[in-house]
Protein backbone atom coordinates (compact mmCIF):
# COMPACT_ATOMS: atom_id res chain seq x y z
CA UNK A 1 0.00 0.00 0.00
CA UNK A 2 1.66 2.98 -1.29
CA UNK A 3 0.26 6.45 -0.63
CA UNK A 4 1.19 9.61 -1.97
CA UNK A 5 0.62 13.53 0.08
CA UNK A 6 0.73 15.97 -2.20
CA UNK A 7 -1.00 19.20 -2.53
CA UNK A 8 -0.28 21.58 -5.29
CA UNK A 9 -0.12 24.75 -3.62
CA UNK A 10 2.60 24.71 -0.78
CA UNK A 11 2.57 24.85 2.08
CA UNK A 12 -0.70 23.74 2.83
CA UNK A 13 0.86 20.70 5.51
CA UNK A 14 1.71 18.12 3.70
CA UNK A 15 4.66 17.28 5.88
CA UNK A 16 2.20 17.46 9.21
CA UNK A 17 0.18 15.40 7.56
CA UNK A 18 3.04 12.49 6.55
CA UNK A 19 4.60 12.67 9.39
CA UNK A 20 0.85 12.36 11.75
CA UNK A 21 -0.15 9.82 9.44
CA UNK A 22 3.18 7.97 10.13
CA UNK A 23 2.79 8.64 13.80
CA UNK A 24 -0.12 6.46 13.75
CA UNK A 25 0.90 3.64 11.64
CA UNK A 26 4.63 2.76 13.38
CA UNK A 27 5.03 0.51 10.94
CA UNK A 28 4.92 2.56 8.06
CA UNK A 29 8.16 3.01 5.29
CA UNK A 30 8.65 6.86 4.80
CA UNK A 31 9.51 8.05 1.51
CA UNK A 32 11.00 11.89 1.78
CA UNK A 33 10.41 12.59 -2.34
CA UNK A 34 10.49 16.76 -1.62
CA UNK A 35 13.81 16.38 -2.70
CA UNK A 36 13.55 20.36 -2.85
CA UNK A 37 12.50 21.27 0.38
CA UNK A 38 13.06 17.95 2.53
CA UNK A 39 11.74 18.68 5.85
CA UNK A 40 10.22 15.01 7.00
CA UNK A 41 13.94 13.50 8.07
CA UNK A 42 13.97 16.59 10.55
CA UNK A 43 11.70 14.50 12.73
CA UNK A 44 13.67 11.94 13.44
CA UNK A 45 17.19 11.03 15.14
CA UNK A 46 18.37 7.85 12.92
CA UNK A 47 21.50 6.16 11.61
CA UNK A 48 21.73 6.65 7.62
CA UNK A 49 22.17 2.71 6.72
CA UNK A 50 23.46 3.42 3.10
CA UNK A 51 24.68 6.82 1.37
CA UNK A 52 24.73 6.12 -2.56
CA UNK A 53 26.02 8.93 -5.26
CA UNK A 54 23.41 9.76 -7.08
CA UNK A 55 23.70 11.01 -10.76
CA UNK A 56 20.57 12.41 -13.11
CA UNK A 57 21.70 14.64 -15.42
CA UNK A 58 25.19 15.06 -17.59
CA UNK A 59 26.68 18.38 -17.87
CA UNK A 60 28.89 19.35 -21.55
CA UNK A 61 32.01 19.97 -20.78
CA UNK A 62 35.16 21.47 -23.65
CA UNK A 63 38.48 20.48 -23.96
CA UNK A 64 40.06 23.68 -24.86
CA UNK A 65 42.99 21.97 -25.92
CA UNK A 66 41.20 20.25 -28.60
CA UNK A 67 38.30 23.55 -29.34
CA UNK A 68 39.54 24.76 -32.59
CA UNK A 69 36.39 27.25 -31.98
CA UNK A 70 34.21 26.80 -34.89
CA UNK A 71 31.17 27.46 -33.76
CA UNK A 72 29.39 24.44 -34.44
CA UNK A 73 28.06 23.98 -31.08
CA UNK A 74 26.61 27.29 -30.39
CA UNK A 75 24.35 26.17 -33.73
CA UNK A 76 23.33 23.14 -32.32
CA UNK A 77 22.44 23.99 -29.06
CA UNK A 78 18.80 24.41 -28.48
CA UNK A 79 18.62 25.94 -25.41
CA UNK A 80 20.97 29.07 -25.45
CA UNK A 81 23.60 27.46 -23.24
CA UNK A 82 26.67 27.99 -25.82
CA UNK A 83 27.97 31.51 -26.27
CA UNK A 84 31.21 31.26 -28.43
CA UNK A 85 32.52 27.95 -27.20
CA UNK A 86 32.18 28.40 -23.10
CA UNK A 87 29.04 26.34 -21.66
CA UNK A 88 26.45 27.95 -18.95
CA UNK A 89 26.42 25.60 -16.70
CA UNK A 90 22.73 26.98 -15.36
CA UNK A 91 21.44 26.55 -18.94
CA UNK A 92 22.84 23.21 -20.41
CA UNK A 93 20.44 20.47 -19.98
CA UNK A 94 22.90 17.91 -20.76
CA UNK A 95 21.54 16.63 -23.75
CA UNK A 96 24.63 16.22 -25.68
CA UNK A 97 23.93 17.66 -29.01
CA UNK A 98 26.89 19.59 -28.91
CA UNK A 99 29.18 16.87 -28.21
CA UNK A 100 27.96 14.84 -31.18
CA UNK A 101 28.10 17.92 -33.58
CA UNK A 102 31.65 18.59 -32.71
CA UNK A 103 34.03 17.73 -35.46
CA UNK A 104 37.25 17.91 -33.19
CA UNK A 105 35.28 15.36 -30.06
CA UNK A 106 36.16 18.32 -28.05
CA UNK A 107 33.09 18.09 -26.26
CA UNK A 108 32.46 15.44 -23.32
CA UNK A 109 29.48 14.42 -21.01
CA UNK A 110 29.70 14.52 -18.13
CA UNK A 111 27.93 13.39 -15.36
CA UNK A 112 26.95 15.43 -12.58
CA UNK A 113 26.93 14.68 -9.16
CA UNK A 114 23.13 15.98 -8.13
CA UNK A 115 22.14 14.19 -4.75
CA UNK A 116 23.17 11.42 -2.38
CA UNK A 117 20.17 8.89 -2.16
CA UNK A 118 19.97 7.70 1.89
CA UNK A 119 18.07 5.00 3.77
CA UNK A 120 17.86 6.36 7.28
CA UNK A 121 16.91 3.96 10.01
CA UNK A 122 14.99 5.99 12.72
CA UNK A 123 13.49 5.00 15.79
CA UNK A 124 10.17 4.73 13.87
CA UNK A 125 10.77 2.82 10.89
CA UNK A 126 12.91 3.61 7.61
CA UNK A 127 12.87 6.60 5.79
CA UNK A 128 13.88 6.90 2.33
CA UNK A 129 15.04 10.29 1.51
CA UNK A 130 18.10 12.30 -0.80
CA UNK A 131 20.47 15.06 -0.16
CA UNK A 132 20.37 17.09 -3.26
CA UNK A 133 23.27 18.98 -4.51
CA UNK A 134 21.73 23.23 -4.94
CA UNK A 135 20.82 24.16 -8.22
CA UNK A 136 20.80 20.41 -9.78
CA UNK A 137 18.62 18.47 -11.82
CA UNK A 138 17.43 15.02 -12.43
CA UNK A 139 14.73 15.03 -9.20
CA UNK A 140 11.93 13.12 -11.06
CA UNK A 141 14.87 10.08 -11.78
CA UNK A 142 15.59 10.79 -8.04
CA UNK A 143 12.36 10.55 -6.82
CA UNK A 144 11.49 7.12 -8.72
CA UNK A 145 14.37 5.62 -7.03
CA UNK A 146 13.66 6.98 -3.43
CA UNK A 147 10.04 5.26 -4.25
CA UNK A 148 11.82 2.08 -5.18
CA UNK A 149 14.00 2.28 -2.20
CA UNK A 150 11.50 2.82 0.10
CA UNK A 151 9.24 -0.65 -1.67
CA UNK A 152 12.73 -2.28 -1.53
CA UNK A 153 12.48 -2.33 2.43
CA UNK A 154 8.99 -2.29 2.67
CA UNK A 155 7.40 -5.74 3.71
CA UNK A 156 3.52 -7.70 2.77
CA UNK A 157 1.12 -5.32 3.80
CA UNK A 158 3.08 -2.74 5.14
CA UNK A 159 2.39 1.06 3.98
CA UNK A 160 4.95 3.50 2.27
CA UNK A 161 3.79 6.96 3.33
CA UNK A 162 5.96 9.32 0.79
CA UNK A 163 5.45 13.10 0.94
CA UNK A 164 5.50 14.91 -2.02
CA UNK A 165 6.14 18.19 -3.59
CA UNK A 166 4.14 21.20 -4.53
CA UNK A 167 3.23 21.36 -7.91
CA UNK A 168 1.79 19.39 -10.49
CA UNK A 169 5.11 18.92 -12.83
CA UNK A 170 7.96 16.24 -13.03
CA UNK A 171 8.70 15.57 -8.97
CA UNK A 172 5.08 15.47 -8.27
CA UNK A 173 4.18 13.00 -11.60
CA UNK A 174 7.15 11.13 -10.43
CA UNK A 175 5.83 10.62 -6.86
CA UNK A 176 2.46 9.72 -7.94
CA UNK A 177 2.47 7.10 -10.65
CA UNK A 178 1.47 3.84 -10.04
CA UNK A 179 1.22 4.90 -6.15
CA UNK A 180 -2.39 3.19 -5.12
CA UNK A 181 -3.35 6.18 -3.60
CA UNK A 182 -3.09 10.17 -3.65
CA UNK A 183 -4.19 11.74 -0.43
CA UNK A 184 -4.17 15.52 -1.65
CA UNK A 185 -3.55 18.13 1.14
CA UNK A 186 -5.45 21.41 0.01
CA UNK A 187 -6.51 24.73 2.25
CA UNK A 188 -9.83 27.18 1.43
CA UNK A 189 -7.99 30.04 0.03
CA UNK A 190 -8.59 30.54 -3.74
CA UNK A 191 -5.22 29.67 -4.90
CA UNK A 192 -5.40 26.37 -2.62
CA UNK A 193 -8.11 25.89 -4.66
CA UNK A 194 -6.79 26.54 -7.64
CA UNK A 195 -3.88 24.34 -7.52
CA UNK A 196 -6.37 21.63 -6.00
CA UNK A 197 -8.34 21.78 -9.44
CA UNK A 198 -4.84 20.84 -11.44
CA UNK A 199 -4.01 18.37 -9.17
CA UNK A 200 -6.97 16.37 -9.51
CA UNK A 201 -6.93 16.97 -12.92
CA UNK A 202 -3.27 15.00 -12.93
CA UNK A 203 -4.32 12.38 -10.04
CA UNK A 204 -7.72 11.65 -13.71
CA UNK A 205 -4.75 12.02 -16.18
CA UNK A 206 -2.82 9.14 -14.83
CA UNK A 207 -5.84 7.36 -13.72
CA UNK A 208 -4.87 7.36 -9.75
CA UNK A 209 -7.68 7.34 -6.62
CA UNK A 210 -7.70 10.36 -4.95
CA UNK A 211 -8.98 11.42 -1.72
CA UNK A 212 -8.63 15.08 0.24
CA UNK A 213 -7.64 16.47 3.17
CA UNK A 214 -8.80 20.03 3.78
CA UNK A 215 -6.30 21.85 6.23
CA UNK A 216 -7.24 24.73 7.92
CA UNK A 217 -11.11 24.10 6.59
CA UNK A 218 -12.25 27.21 8.90
CA UNK A 219 -10.43 29.65 7.66
CA UNK A 220 -13.00 30.01 5.09
CA UNK A 221 -15.81 28.17 4.78
CA UNK A 222 -17.50 29.25 1.50
CA UNK A 223 -13.83 28.13 -0.38
CA UNK A 224 -13.95 24.82 1.66
CA UNK A 225 -17.69 24.45 0.69
CA UNK A 226 -16.60 25.17 -3.17
CA UNK A 227 -13.32 22.51 -2.38
CA UNK A 228 -16.46 20.01 -0.82
CA UNK A 229 -18.51 20.09 -3.85
CA UNK A 230 -15.95 20.05 -6.77
CA UNK A 231 -14.38 17.00 -5.06
CA UNK A 232 -17.98 15.46 -5.24
CA UNK A 233 -18.59 16.36 -8.74
CA UNK A 234 -14.83 14.25 -9.71
CA UNK A 235 -15.72 11.66 -6.89
CA UNK A 236 -12.64 12.44 -4.62
CA UNK A 237 -13.97 11.36 -1.00
CA UNK A 238 -13.01 14.54 1.46
CA UNK A 239 -11.41 11.94 4.27
CA UNK A 240 -10.43 14.97 6.89
CA UNK A 241 -10.89 18.18 7.92
CA UNK A 242 -8.57 19.97 10.31
CA UNK A 243 -9.28 23.08 11.86
CA UNK A 244 -6.88 26.08 12.04
CA UNK A 245 -5.07 25.41 15.28
CA UNK A 246 -1.81 27.56 16.47
CA UNK A 247 -0.60 24.16 17.72
CA UNK A 248 0.64 22.89 14.27
CA UNK A 249 3.55 25.66 13.91
CA UNK A 250 4.50 24.98 17.86
CA UNK A 251 4.56 21.04 16.78
CA UNK A 252 6.45 22.00 13.66
CA UNK A 253 9.05 23.93 15.88
CA UNK A 254 9.38 21.01 18.66
CA UNK A 255 9.48 18.70 15.99
CA UNK A 256 6.59 16.54 17.34
CA UNK A 257 4.53 15.06 14.96
CA UNK A 258 0.98 17.21 16.26
CA UNK A 259 -0.87 13.73 17.17
CA UNK A 260 2.00 14.19 20.05
CA UNK A 261 -0.34 16.98 21.26
CA UNK A 262 -3.36 14.52 22.17
CA UNK A 263 -6.03 17.05 23.13
CA UNK A 264 -5.45 19.72 20.33
CA UNK A 265 -8.11 20.27 17.96
CA UNK A 266 -5.70 19.35 15.20
CA UNK A 267 -4.43 16.00 16.54
CA UNK A 268 -8.02 14.88 16.99
CA UNK A 269 -9.28 16.10 13.33
CA UNK A 270 -5.86 13.56 12.31
CA UNK A 271 -6.92 10.64 14.09
CA UNK A 272 -10.35 11.04 12.52
CA UNK A 273 -8.28 11.50 8.87
CA UNK A 274 -6.48 7.92 10.02
CA UNK A 275 -9.87 6.35 10.36
CA UNK A 276 -11.54 7.26 7.40
CA UNK A 277 -8.60 7.23 5.46
CA UNK A 278 -7.99 3.12 6.92
CA UNK A 279 -11.54 2.62 5.96
CA UNK A 280 -10.69 3.59 2.50
CA UNK A 281 -7.87 1.84 1.90
CA UNK A 282 -9.46 -1.33 2.42
CA UNK A 283 -12.25 -1.04 -0.04
CA UNK A 284 -9.76 -0.22 -2.76
CA UNK A 285 -7.56 -3.24 -1.59
CA UNK A 286 -10.68 -5.42 -1.35
CA UNK A 287 -11.68 -3.92 -4.93
CA UNK A 288 -8.36 -4.83 -5.99
CA UNK A 289 -8.64 -8.25 -4.14
CA UNK A 290 -11.86 -8.87 -6.16
CA UNK A 291 -10.22 -7.76 -9.41
CA UNK A 292 -7.37 -10.28 -8.93
CA UNK A 293 -10.11 -13.20 -8.32
CA UNK A 294 -12.06 -12.79 -11.37
CA UNK A 295 -8.47 -13.05 -13.11
CA UNK B 1 15.89 45.83 -12.79
CA UNK B 2 14.13 42.09 -12.28
CA UNK B 3 13.92 41.01 -8.71
CA UNK B 4 12.78 37.51 -8.08
CA UNK B 5 11.16 36.45 -5.32
CA UNK B 6 11.84 32.78 -3.96
CA UNK B 7 11.55 30.90 -0.40
CA UNK B 8 12.54 27.27 -0.84
CA UNK B 9 9.66 26.12 0.92
CA UNK B 10 6.23 26.17 -0.41
CA UNK B 11 3.20 28.32 0.99
CA UNK B 12 5.89 31.12 2.80
CA UNK B 13 3.95 34.05 1.12
CA UNK B 14 6.05 34.22 -2.61
CA UNK B 15 3.07 35.41 -4.23
CA UNK B 16 1.60 37.40 -1.71
CA UNK B 17 4.80 39.60 -1.60
CA UNK B 18 4.85 39.68 -5.29
CA UNK B 19 2.11 40.82 -6.11
CA UNK B 20 1.40 43.50 -3.34
CA UNK B 21 5.09 44.67 -4.24
CA UNK B 22 4.59 45.07 -7.97
CA UNK B 23 0.90 46.94 -6.77
CA UNK B 24 3.07 49.25 -4.37
CA UNK B 25 5.71 50.10 -6.56
CA UNK B 26 3.78 49.68 -9.97
CA UNK B 27 6.29 47.54 -11.71
CA UNK B 28 5.45 44.16 -14.01
CA UNK B 29 4.42 41.13 -12.43
CA UNK B 30 6.15 38.14 -13.72
CA UNK B 31 4.79 34.91 -12.85
CA UNK B 32 7.17 32.05 -12.95
CA UNK B 33 5.58 29.45 -10.82
CA UNK B 34 4.16 27.87 -14.12
CA UNK B 35 3.29 24.80 -12.58
CA UNK B 36 0.92 26.37 -9.94
CA UNK B 37 0.42 30.08 -11.00
CA UNK B 38 -1.18 31.87 -8.22
CA UNK B 39 -0.57 35.39 -8.75
CA UNK B 40 -3.09 36.88 -11.35
CA UNK B 41 -6.07 35.61 -8.64
CA UNK B 42 -5.28 38.71 -6.66
CA UNK B 43 -3.83 41.05 -9.46
CA UNK B 44 -6.90 40.14 -12.02
CA UNK B 45 -5.45 41.70 -15.23
CA UNK B 46 -7.80 42.43 -18.08
CA UNK B 47 -7.68 41.47 -21.74
CA UNK B 48 -5.11 38.37 -20.78
CA UNK B 49 -3.72 37.71 -24.31
CA UNK B 50 -2.78 34.41 -24.44
CA UNK B 51 -0.34 32.44 -26.67
CA UNK B 52 0.94 28.68 -26.87
CA UNK B 53 4.09 27.65 -25.63
CA UNK B 54 5.68 24.75 -28.37
CA UNK B 55 8.27 22.24 -27.82
CA UNK B 56 9.75 20.03 -30.75
CA UNK B 57 9.50 16.66 -31.05
CA UNK B 58 10.78 14.53 -33.43
CA UNK B 59 9.01 11.92 -36.16
CA UNK B 60 9.99 9.27 -38.28
CA UNK B 61 10.11 8.57 -42.04
CA UNK B 62 9.29 5.13 -41.70
CA UNK B 63 10.43 4.67 -45.86
CA UNK B 64 14.00 6.18 -44.37
CA UNK B 65 14.66 4.87 -40.85
CA UNK B 66 16.74 1.68 -41.01
CA UNK B 67 15.82 0.91 -37.21
CA UNK B 68 19.58 1.32 -36.30
CA UNK B 69 18.47 2.60 -32.94
CA UNK B 70 21.63 5.68 -32.87
CA UNK B 71 18.78 7.83 -31.94
CA UNK B 72 17.83 6.35 -29.34
CA UNK B 73 21.19 5.47 -28.08
CA UNK B 74 22.02 9.27 -28.42
CA UNK B 75 18.67 10.80 -26.22
CA UNK B 76 19.77 11.52 -23.04
CA UNK B 77 16.22 11.76 -21.76
CA UNK B 78 15.45 8.21 -22.76
CA UNK B 79 12.37 9.93 -24.43
CA UNK B 80 13.08 7.37 -27.53
CA UNK B 81 13.24 3.55 -27.49
CA UNK B 82 13.99 1.09 -30.60
CA UNK B 83 11.41 -1.79 -30.15
CA UNK B 84 13.01 -3.27 -33.54
CA UNK B 85 9.83 -2.72 -35.68
CA UNK B 86 9.74 0.86 -34.87
CA UNK B 87 11.07 3.84 -33.12
CA UNK B 88 9.25 4.52 -29.90
CA UNK B 89 8.76 8.56 -28.66
CA UNK B 90 7.75 9.09 -25.50
CA UNK B 91 6.67 13.12 -26.16
CA UNK B 92 6.47 13.58 -22.13
CA UNK B 93 10.27 12.97 -21.79
CA UNK B 94 11.97 14.57 -24.79
CA UNK B 95 13.52 17.87 -24.55
CA UNK B 96 13.07 18.91 -28.12
CA UNK B 97 17.17 19.12 -28.23
CA UNK B 98 17.23 17.51 -32.00
CA UNK B 99 20.50 15.24 -30.75
CA UNK B 100 18.37 12.56 -32.46
CA UNK B 101 18.69 14.08 -35.81
CA UNK B 102 22.11 14.89 -35.73
CA UNK B 103 22.78 10.93 -35.26
CA UNK B 104 20.48 9.83 -38.16
CA UNK B 105 22.47 8.34 -41.32
CA UNK B 106 19.94 8.00 -43.22
CA UNK B 107 17.98 11.51 -42.36
CA UNK B 108 14.75 9.97 -41.24
CA UNK B 109 14.13 12.22 -38.28
CA UNK B 110 11.97 15.80 -38.92
CA UNK B 111 10.30 18.35 -36.56
CA UNK B 112 7.23 19.24 -35.33
CA UNK B 113 5.80 21.03 -32.29
CA UNK B 114 3.54 20.14 -29.35
CA UNK B 115 2.26 22.66 -27.04
CA UNK B 116 2.68 22.17 -23.19
CA UNK B 117 1.64 25.32 -21.71
CA UNK B 118 0.37 28.62 -22.75
CA UNK B 119 1.71 32.55 -21.68
CA UNK B 120 -0.88 35.04 -20.95
CA UNK B 121 -0.43 38.89 -20.77
CA UNK B 122 -2.71 41.54 -18.99
CA UNK B 123 -2.67 44.86 -17.48
CA UNK B 124 -4.27 45.28 -14.00
CA UNK B 125 -4.78 48.98 -12.82
CA UNK B 126 -1.61 49.70 -15.22
CA UNK B 127 0.54 46.61 -13.53
CA UNK B 128 1.79 44.82 -16.53
CA UNK B 129 0.92 40.73 -15.70
CA UNK B 130 2.23 38.01 -17.51
CA UNK B 131 2.38 34.61 -16.44
CA UNK B 132 2.84 30.90 -17.79
CA UNK B 133 0.65 27.71 -17.32
CA UNK B 134 2.15 24.51 -17.30
CA UNK B 135 -0.59 22.26 -19.09
CA UNK B 136 -1.59 19.18 -16.74
CA UNK B 137 0.33 15.94 -17.67
CA UNK B 138 3.34 17.74 -18.49
CA UNK B 139 6.66 16.90 -16.75
CA UNK B 140 8.94 19.85 -17.71
CA UNK B 141 7.69 23.19 -17.11
CA UNK B 142 11.18 24.49 -18.13
CA UNK B 143 10.06 25.63 -21.79
CA UNK B 144 7.09 27.38 -20.33
CA UNK B 145 9.50 29.30 -17.82
CA UNK B 146 11.71 29.94 -20.72
CA UNK B 147 9.30 31.42 -23.29
CA UNK B 148 7.87 33.36 -20.51
CA UNK B 149 11.14 35.25 -19.88
CA UNK B 150 12.30 35.40 -23.26
CA UNK B 151 9.33 37.25 -24.72
CA UNK B 152 9.49 39.82 -21.45
CA UNK B 153 7.39 43.25 -22.93
CA UNK B 154 10.52 46.24 -21.91
CA UNK B 155 10.39 47.48 -18.63
CA UNK B 156 12.43 49.38 -15.83
CA UNK B 157 11.89 47.17 -13.29
CA UNK B 158 9.73 43.66 -12.64
CA UNK B 159 9.09 41.35 -9.86
CA UNK B 160 9.70 37.62 -10.63
CA UNK B 161 7.49 35.15 -8.74
CA UNK B 162 9.67 31.97 -8.59
CA UNK B 163 8.48 28.05 -8.34
CA UNK B 164 9.81 26.59 -4.83
CA UNK B 165 12.44 24.68 -4.08
CA UNK B 166 16.21 25.35 -5.68
CA UNK B 167 15.84 22.69 -8.60
CA UNK B 168 15.67 23.70 -12.82
CA UNK B 169 12.25 25.84 -12.32
CA UNK B 170 14.20 28.50 -9.88
CA UNK B 171 17.57 28.60 -11.77
CA UNK B 172 16.10 29.02 -15.28
CA UNK B 173 14.33 31.58 -13.50
CA UNK B 174 17.48 33.12 -11.44
CA UNK B 175 19.19 33.36 -15.13
CA UNK B 176 17.29 36.43 -15.55
CA UNK B 177 17.91 38.03 -11.77
CA UNK B 178 18.93 41.32 -10.67
CA UNK B 179 18.41 40.93 -7.01
CA UNK B 180 16.28 38.51 -5.39
CA UNK B 181 14.09 38.28 -2.09
CA UNK B 182 13.73 35.24 0.04
CA UNK B 183 10.62 34.75 1.35
CA UNK B 184 10.74 32.52 4.72
CA UNK B 185 8.43 31.90 7.97
CA UNK B 186 9.69 31.74 11.32
CA UNK B 187 9.20 27.13 11.73
CA UNK B 188 11.86 24.88 11.84
CA UNK B 189 10.81 24.06 7.96
CA UNK B 190 10.95 27.33 6.70
CA UNK B 191 14.47 28.18 8.26
CA UNK B 192 15.90 24.78 6.90
CA UNK B 193 14.58 25.32 2.84
CA UNK B 194 15.30 29.02 3.28
CA UNK B 195 19.24 28.20 4.19
CA UNK B 196 18.89 25.97 0.43
CA UNK B 197 17.84 28.92 -1.45
CA UNK B 198 20.17 31.25 0.44
CA UNK B 199 23.36 29.06 -0.70
CA UNK B 200 21.32 28.82 -4.32
CA UNK B 201 21.83 32.54 -4.70
CA UNK B 202 25.07 32.73 -2.97
CA UNK B 203 26.85 30.35 -5.29
CA UNK B 204 24.47 32.55 -8.28
CA UNK B 205 26.42 35.65 -6.88
CA UNK B 206 22.48 37.41 -6.56
CA UNK B 207 22.07 40.37 -3.85
CA UNK B 208 19.58 39.36 -1.73
CA UNK B 209 17.37 39.98 1.65
CA UNK B 210 15.06 38.18 3.65
CA UNK B 211 11.31 38.65 4.85
CA UNK B 212 10.05 37.10 7.26
CA UNK B 213 6.07 36.25 6.48
CA UNK B 214 3.80 35.07 9.67
CA UNK B 215 5.77 37.01 11.95
CA UNK B 216 5.43 36.41 15.81
CA UNK B 217 7.23 35.36 18.54
CA UNK B 218 9.59 32.29 17.39
CA UNK B 219 11.35 34.96 14.89
CA UNK B 220 14.81 34.50 16.64
CA UNK B 221 15.14 31.56 14.71
CA UNK B 222 15.20 32.92 11.39
CA UNK B 223 17.18 36.64 12.74
CA UNK B 224 19.74 34.73 14.53
CA UNK B 225 20.76 33.05 10.43
CA UNK B 226 20.54 36.53 9.08
CA UNK B 227 22.62 37.46 11.60
CA UNK B 228 25.01 34.65 11.46
CA UNK B 229 25.21 34.93 7.76
CA UNK B 230 25.38 38.91 7.67
CA UNK B 231 21.74 38.70 5.06
CA UNK B 232 20.02 42.22 5.67
CA UNK B 233 16.50 41.70 6.90
CA UNK B 234 14.07 43.62 4.63
CA UNK B 235 11.30 43.20 7.02
CA UNK B 236 8.13 41.52 8.56
CA UNK B 237 5.07 40.68 7.71
CA UNK B 238 3.28 39.94 10.88
CA UNK B 239 1.08 37.11 11.17
CA UNK B 240 -2.90 37.89 11.36
CA UNK B 241 -5.76 35.93 11.01
CA UNK B 242 -7.69 38.68 9.03
CA UNK B 243 -4.91 38.98 6.33
CA UNK B 244 -5.35 35.23 5.81
CA UNK B 245 -8.70 35.10 5.00
CA UNK B 246 -8.39 38.47 3.34
CA UNK B 247 -5.49 36.17 1.25
CA UNK B 248 -7.90 33.27 1.25
CA UNK B 249 -10.49 35.47 -0.56
CA UNK B 250 -7.99 36.27 -3.02
CA UNK B 251 -7.68 40.40 -1.87
CA UNK B 252 -4.27 42.14 -1.82
CA UNK B 253 -3.12 42.05 1.78
CA UNK B 254 -1.00 44.86 1.41
CA UNK B 255 -4.08 47.16 1.07
CA UNK B 256 -5.11 46.61 4.76
CA UNK B 257 -4.37 48.93 7.18
CA UNK B 258 -3.00 46.79 9.71
CA UNK B 259 -0.42 45.83 6.60
CA UNK B 260 0.58 49.18 5.02
CA UNK B 261 3.57 49.74 7.21
CA UNK B 262 5.08 46.14 6.68
CA UNK B 263 5.24 46.40 2.74
CA UNK B 264 6.37 49.98 3.02
CA UNK B 265 9.45 49.47 5.34
CA UNK B 266 10.15 45.93 3.08
CA UNK B 267 9.66 47.74 -0.55
CA UNK B 268 12.26 50.36 1.17
CA UNK B 269 14.74 48.69 2.45
CA UNK B 270 14.67 46.29 -0.90
CA UNK B 271 14.96 49.55 -2.95
CA UNK B 272 17.75 50.94 -0.99
CA UNK B 273 19.76 47.82 -0.78
CA UNK B 274 19.53 47.01 -5.04
CA UNK B 275 20.14 50.77 -5.84
CA UNK B 276 16.51 50.53 -7.31
CA UNK B 277 15.32 53.86 -8.59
Amino acid sequence: MELTIISGKGGTGKTTVAVALADLNQNAVKADCDVDAPNLYLYYKGEDLEREPFSGSKQAVVDEQLCIGCGVCESVCRFDAITGHTIDPFSCEGCGACAIACPQKAISMVEQHDADVIMTKTDAGMLSRAEMAVGSEGSGKLITLLRKNARATSGVGQWIIADGSPGVGCAVISSVTAADLILIVTEPTLSGLEDFKRVIELSEHFGIPAAVCVNKFDLNTDVTEQIYSYSAEHSVPVVGEIPFDATVPRSINELKPITHYENSAAAKAVRLLWQKLNTLIDSIESEKGRGKGAD
Amino acid sequence: MNVCILSGKGGTGKTTVSVNLAALLKTDYIDCDVEEPNGFLFLKPEKVEKEDVPVDFPVFDKGKCILCGNCANACEFHALANTKKSILLFPELCHGCHACGLVCAPKAISYRQRVVGVIERGEAKGIRCARGVLNVGEHMAVPVIRRLLDTLTPAKHRILDCSPGTSCNVTTTLKHADAAVVITEPTVFGLHDMGLAVELLQKRKIPFGVVINKSGETDRLIEEFCEANSIPLFGRIPFSRNAAQAYSRGELIGELPEMKDAFDRIALNMKEAFAWN
